[in-house]
């Protein structure tokens, strides 16, 4: 990508349809099924309903073996009753959870739909917990509810609860804010680190490593969906550097380089780190991206990730956008690949699923991203899908995963082709 | 407050969902936030079905609450009738509406819509799916069933597969065929396959099949009150209970059932040689109650395996389990809570689970094979081939389940004797099963309640080393016995004399 400002503003100006229908996405506790691999001694209790537990178990089906480390304390009856007890009952719960499992240092009360109806003040019972287990274990607390939060909007609400517990620091440096698996996060800290910039990230692996907070931090975004953490972390004195999503290689390239500008950083430091790495994701994306180009794509409201997808799959491997649909549009981050994406798509907010239905089946695009509920009631239908879930879950940001995400999305094409029935 | 980290079943409106599901021309509005509709993905992706489940949930949010949820409720009806014209309406609240309490059912009621609207009353915080299943099928079942003349011919209806079941499709084709085979004509299938219209007729079949009773029970017993129609009690899983299910039928009919004849292969199978290390291995069980019931049938008579230790996750039925229990001389697990199963399978050290995925995901923890015989199951046991539990064919199926995770006759006997061996150790797992190891390379640091009844045993050194030459499948069962024996002989610790003089005890 190269530094001249763009001639068109792309979609940035584009009328947006507003939806206010049934929604047909997951809430802010699925959250939880990534966050919990990522920080390795934090642990997530949710404070809900038999039926949060059976979502979380449902949405972490793939995972069945592994002993997770988030529960459900289940509300009953009687701690609908009265609330006194419920605070009892809850510390009573964590109890039995630390013993079972020592190795937790954080501990995340979550709050659901049932738990914040009944106004159960988890942020009190957090710092209750803090005091009592102190020094050995931190307690937070965030709502994951699905009258609160839409899926990835749990990672954001877990991540702002954090900000008010970093250490203040006046060092210049630079934030790396959104849960990436280890791999991504090694690349990307790589290349920072090599133009010379301090770089540390949220969440932090392990609770002894967070990150410190200050008027010299600079923040680089690596998900859409964190607009609550980025001001958390703006109020404490931090400044955004606006940019493009890194996901492809000119997505990666516009990302690094407002880091490089912010850091004053030559161009020949910045050329010399990114030359080779964005060659080898330009090439691996011209070869995948063979199969993409000129078909066309509709996405469903999902994880957020939407804008920035429809701008990597538009600009850099030829697909034609027919509706870019969203949760929630937080102009303030995606707003530079808005920009970028050319005019013509349909821009939706919110949902309203069964007119969408229609229209995605009027429109019969190539492919549909979509979650795993309508997944193949559509496949049945004749229509292409991409779960939406996969791009949560897979190594997808950076150069060297540039390719990796064309084939998410040329995979369903690829399969389609190959079988003989 | 409940702590859980698995849990066997959902909430009760999921067992809505699954009737809902398994019929046609129904429709469910569901008051409930956004987040509840995971459930969709329950029915497209672990059971694969290629239609949305015909729910249509209310997605109210925070800033609805206090404003117009009710409201929210009504257009939801409207849309929902509209757009889908079904034959019924079942309407009702998730956890939260419940909470709420917007009452769903007053307000459909209220909106004089020309199809039957039958309103759900399924206590979130106290129930829990197979409930919810059954409450929903009940509820459509008294609304809707008219009275009417038997037919003229023999008749039954089979009642209980709903979406969503453990391996429902196939049961249904099994004993659908057991009882056409007999001259008896299948009057409806239900929930699964039926429309409201069609469950108008329940009342002209001359007696009912009841598959499932988890979720047919409560219908059966109002149908027998009501309509005349006396049941069959005998749920035909196993060799045996499917001998005792006929009779029930042929008493119910006056038809006759032909021989299975070499369709039936479950008791040769357990006859042949092969099947000699079979014997008394000490099997788990765990699932819901009807499925442990059967399988600790089969287990005991059918397998000569040895029941260590069985629970059910249904209250509803705790008293059929504990019954159960005595009979087998175990102590009777009820419970939810799948700590609590994990500590009881650690304390019983069985060869073999049969259990559900949660005893699956124990087992593996555990290094103890398990096979799968209740829901809640994951997407492979939804399989592609034909494979039910139930008739003569679930029979063979369940012999094939059972006996795959085990280590195969002449393997086990190949291990005594190679112990030592580099690629044959015992921490390879049954050979057939590559790359599995029992037990996973990075497991997390869990705390387990010991097993050890008595906390003051302890196992000297060089007996612990001894122990660990016994091949793993029996391992448990020698380790378990050790200590039973020291306990008796009034023990504080276990050397490697103490182990062989417990293994000529237990000789036989
Ligand atoms: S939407 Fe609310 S009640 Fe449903 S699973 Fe999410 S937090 Fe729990």
């Amino acid at each position: 990508m190269n530094r001249e400002t763009p001639i068109s503003t792309g979609c940035l100006n584009a009328p947006v349809l507003k939806q206010r229908g049934q929604h047909e996405v997951f809430c802010g506790l699925t959250g939880i099924i990534w966050l919990h691999r990522k920080m390795q001694d934090a642990f997530f209790l949710v404070v809900g309903s038999r039926t949060c537990a059976h979502l979380l178990q449902s949405a972490a089906g793939v995972m069945i073996f592994a002993e997770p480390r988030f529960a459900t304390a289940i509300l009953e009856e009687k701690d609908l009753a009265g609330l006194a007890d419920a605070q009892d009952e809850l510390d009573a719960q964590v109890s039995q959870l630390l013993q079972r499992r020592p190795d937790i240092r954080q501990l995340f009360l979550v709050g659901s739909c049932p738990s914040e109806v009944i106004k159960l003040d988890l942020s009190r019972a957090a710092e209750r917990l803090s005091e009592v287990h102190a020094p050995n274990v931190r307690v937070y607390s965030y709502s994951g509810s699905g009258i609160e939060t839409t899926f990835t909007q749990g990672e954001d609400a877990c991540l702002a609860a954090m900000v008010p517990t970093l250490p203040p620091s006046e060092a210049h440096q630079l934030l790396l804010v959104g849960a990436l698996p280890d791999v991504v996060e090694d690349q990307l800290t790589g290349m920072i680190e090599a133009m010379g910039i301090k770089v540390a990230c949220l969440p932090a692996r392990r609770s002894g490593d967070m990150p410190t907070i200050g008027s010299q931090t600079r923040l680089a975004v690596a998900q859409p969906f964190l607009g609550d953490t980025v001001s958390a972390l703006t109020g404490r004195g931090a400044g955004l550097i606006p940019a493009p999503f890194p996901f492809g290689e000119q997505g990666t390239t516009a990302w690094l380089r407002a880091i490089a500008d912010a850091f004053d950083v030559t161009d020949e430091t910045f050329d010399a780190i990114t030359a080779a790495p964005r060659a080898r994701a330009r090439k691996a994306l011209d070869k995948v991206s063979e199969t993409l180009r000129g078909k066309s794509i509709f996405f469903f409201p999902d994880s957020q990730l939407e804008v920035p997808l429809a701008r990597f799959l538009t600009t850099e491997c030829g697909m034609i956008p027919v509706e870019v649909g969203t949760p929630y549009l937080h102009r303030g981050l995606v707003g530079p690949d808005l920009a970028l994406i050319p005019e013509g798509p349909l821009i939706s907010e919110g949902q309203d699923v069964e007119k969408q239905l229609d229209r995605c089946r009027a429109a019969r695009p190539d492919l549909t991203v979509c979650g795993l509920g309508l997944a193949n009631p559509l496949e049945a239908d004749g229509l292409a899908t991409k779960w939406s879930i996969e791009l949560v879950f897979s190594p997808v940001h950076g150069y060297e995963q540039a390719a990796d995400l064309a084939g998410l999305f040329a995979r369903p094409f690829l399969r389609k082709a190959a079988l003989q029935l | 407050m409940k702590l859980s980290i698995w849990t066997y079943e959902g909430p009760p409106h999921v067992g809505a969902m699954r009737v809902a599901t398994g019929m046609t021309g129904l429709h469910y509005v569901l008051h409930a936030p956004q987040g509840d509709t995971y459930a969709d993905l329950l029915f497209t992706m672990i059971e694969r079905r290629n239609h949305r489940p015909p729910v249509t949930y209310t997605t109210f949010q925070a800033r609805d609450l206090g404003a117009d949820t009710a409201n929210l409720f009504k257009e939801a009806c409207h849309e929902a009738y509209a757009r889908f014209k079904p034959e019924a309406l079942i309407v009702g609240a998730s956890c939260t509406a419940e909470l709420i309490q917007d009452d769903p059912g007053g307000l459909a009621e209220s909106m004089g819509l020309p199809v039957p609207v039958i309103p759900l009353e399924l206590p979130s915080y106290q129930r829990k799916e197979n409930f919810g299943a059954s409450e929903t099928f009940f509820q459509l079942t008294r609304r809707l069933a008219r009275d009417m003349n038997k037919t003229p011919e023999v008749s039954c209806n089979v009642l209980g597969p709903t979406g969503l079941g453990y391996r429902h499709r196939d049961d249904v084709t099994e004993i659908v065929g057991l009882i056409e085979a007999m001259g008896i004509t299948v009057n409806l299938v239900a929930p699964m396959g039926a429309s409201p219209t069609d469950l108008t007729r329940l009342g002209q079949a001359h007696f009912n099949v009841m598959l499932y009773p988890e979720i047919a029970e409560e219908t059966c017993r109002w149908l027998d009150r009501n309509h005349d129609q006396p049941y069959t009690k005998t749920v035909p899983i196993g060799v045996g209970a499917t001998r005792d299910f006929i009779a029930e039928v042929e008493a119910l009919s006056g038809m006759k059932a032909a021989d299975p004849g070499d369709r039936l292969r479950l008791p040769w199978y357990a006859a042949s040689v092969d099947s000699t290390y079979l014997t008394g291995k000490r099997v788990f069980l765990f699932g819901d109650a009807t499925h442990v019931k059967a399988a600790a049938r089969i287990a005991k008579d059918e397998m000569a395996f040895e029941v260590v230790g069985l629970g059910c996750y249904n209250r509803e039925f705790a008293r059929d389990i504990r019954r159960l229990a005595k009979d087998y001389g175990v102590a009777p697990l009820i419970t939810e809570d799948y700590l609590e199963v994990e500590a009881a399978i650690k304390a019983a050290q069985p060869e073999m689970i049969l259990g559900t995925q949660m005893e699956r995901h124990i087992g593996k923890r555990l290094g103890i094979p398990c096979a799968v015989i209740s829901a809640p199951v994951h997407v492979q046991d939804y399989p592609a081939r034909y494979s039910p539990q139930m008739g003569w064919e679930g029979a063979n199926v369940i012999f094939d389940t059972w006996v795959h995770p085990l280590v195969m006759g002449l393997e086990e006997h190949l291990l005594h004797m190679f112990r030592e061996d580099f690629e044959f150790h015992d921490a390879a797992g049954p050979s057939h099963h590559g790359g599995h190891a029992p037990r996973g390379v990075d497991e997390p640091q869990v705390v387990i309640p010991d097993p050890v009844a008595d906390g003051n045993i302890i196992w000297l050194a060089d007996a612990e080393k001894e122990l660990r030459k016994v091949p793993f499948f029996v391992r448990g069962k020698a380790r378990k016995n050790t200590e039973a024996f020291a306990v008796q002989q009034g023990l504080t610790s276990i050397s490697v004399d103490t182990l062989y003089e417990a293994k000529a005890h237990y000789a036989r």
